[in-house]
């Protein structure tokens, strides 16, 4: 298995993610890497209405939303959280990467796109850069290291 | 069926399982058939239309669906059919969603449609007389069957636009 440092808040917590993907078997993918990166796991949720109450309940630091859902489609449910939480980050994990699409969600407000199947490096690189938004790198750390910090 | 439709569908399952499964595939048999299909195991059957219109059947053995998951997972998975039928969706989808974003920067448009999965004995609907590539594709987990069945409906935006307007 690859190793990864953990990617820390400011505050050296780990991040804290909300997974949106219909299929239990994806979320459990995704959830692979987020433990391979230090993160933790903040809410889950199998369509766009469910990631917008699971957003406004678990307050999470980055959002990684499906596009195809049932009853909600994950680019509205972008728009929808983007508008009551403008710093939301959101990122886009979709097999349909065309461009119209990729475009349609960060005009709503997602701050990238991953298409599936998603490597693990691919997608860690992705989230250093989103969570660089706060104004510099994020902590890195090797993942043994921040569990102790932790502890 | 034209090549030009298929080739997105081949590059992309090669793609998904040689990603998925971090190992290298091959596709070892490609044949047309135009018998009803004969699913291997558990069937995931995708319906396209538009610009393309057919169908798209992927199709794993529940054994093979398990080897995926549990090397997806990171570890052994009990067996259950959810398991067997998340697999063969989240395959398909991937293989879907990539082989439309090829299809669809190239300019043709068309809708994608649920897809329904075959696990008990019934055949699959609307596969009867319809002629169709099928392919092999070896992975290490064991073999995996795409059916594919398209044609054109109509050409592409971009041919459409480029054809001069007889006046």
């Amino acid at each position: 298995m690859q190793q990864f440092a953990a990617l820390l808040r400011k505050d050296n917590q780990p991040v804290r993610y909300l997974v949106v993907d219909d299929s239990v078997f994806a979320r459990k993918n995704l959830i692979k890497m987020i433990e391979m990166y230090g993160g933790e796991v903040a809410g889950e949720a199998g369509d766009g209405l469910t990631a917008i109450a699971e957003f406004n309940r678990a307050k999470p630091d980055i959002v990684l939303m499906d596009i195809t859902m049932p009853q909600m489609e994950g680019i509205e449910a972008v728009e929808r959280i983007v508008r009551q939480h403008p710093a939301a980050r959101i990122v886009m994990v979709s097999s349909v990467g065309y461009q119209e699409n990729i475009l349609a969600a960060l005009q709503k407000g997602a701050k990238h796109f991953v298409q599936k199947p998603v490597k693990p490096e691919v997608l860690y690189e992705i989230l250093r850069y989103v969570l660089s938004d706060e104004g510099g790198a994020p902590h890195a750390a090797p993942v043994g290291v921040a569990e102790e910090g932790q502890a | 069926m034209k090549m030009e439709l298929i080739q997105p569908f081949i590059n992309a399952a090669d793609a998904v399982f040689a990603e998925a499964l971090q190992a290298p595939t091959k596709i070892v048999d490609l044949t047309m058939d135009e018998e009803t299909y004969r699913r291997k195991g558990v069937a995931a059957h995708i319906l396209i239309k538009g610009e393309i219109e057919g169908r798209v059947i992927l199709d794993l053995a529940p054994d093979v669906a398990m080897k995926v998951a549990s090397h997806l997972a990171g570890a052994e998975v009990p067996e259950s059919d959810q398991v067997v039928r998340e697999t063969v969706c989240e395959l398909a989808n991937m293989v879907i969603g990539n082989s439309v974003t090829l299809l669809n920067d190239q300019g043709f448009r068309f809708k994608v449609f649920p897809q329904e999965v075959h696990m008990n004995e019934q055949g699959l609907a609307g596969s009867v007389d319809t002629e169709a590539m099928v392919m092999c594709i070896e992975t290490p987990c064991g073999p995996a069957y795409l059916n594919l069945a398209l044609h054109y409906l109509r050409r592409r935006r971009r041919e459409r636009d480029a054809t001069p307007v007889a006046e």
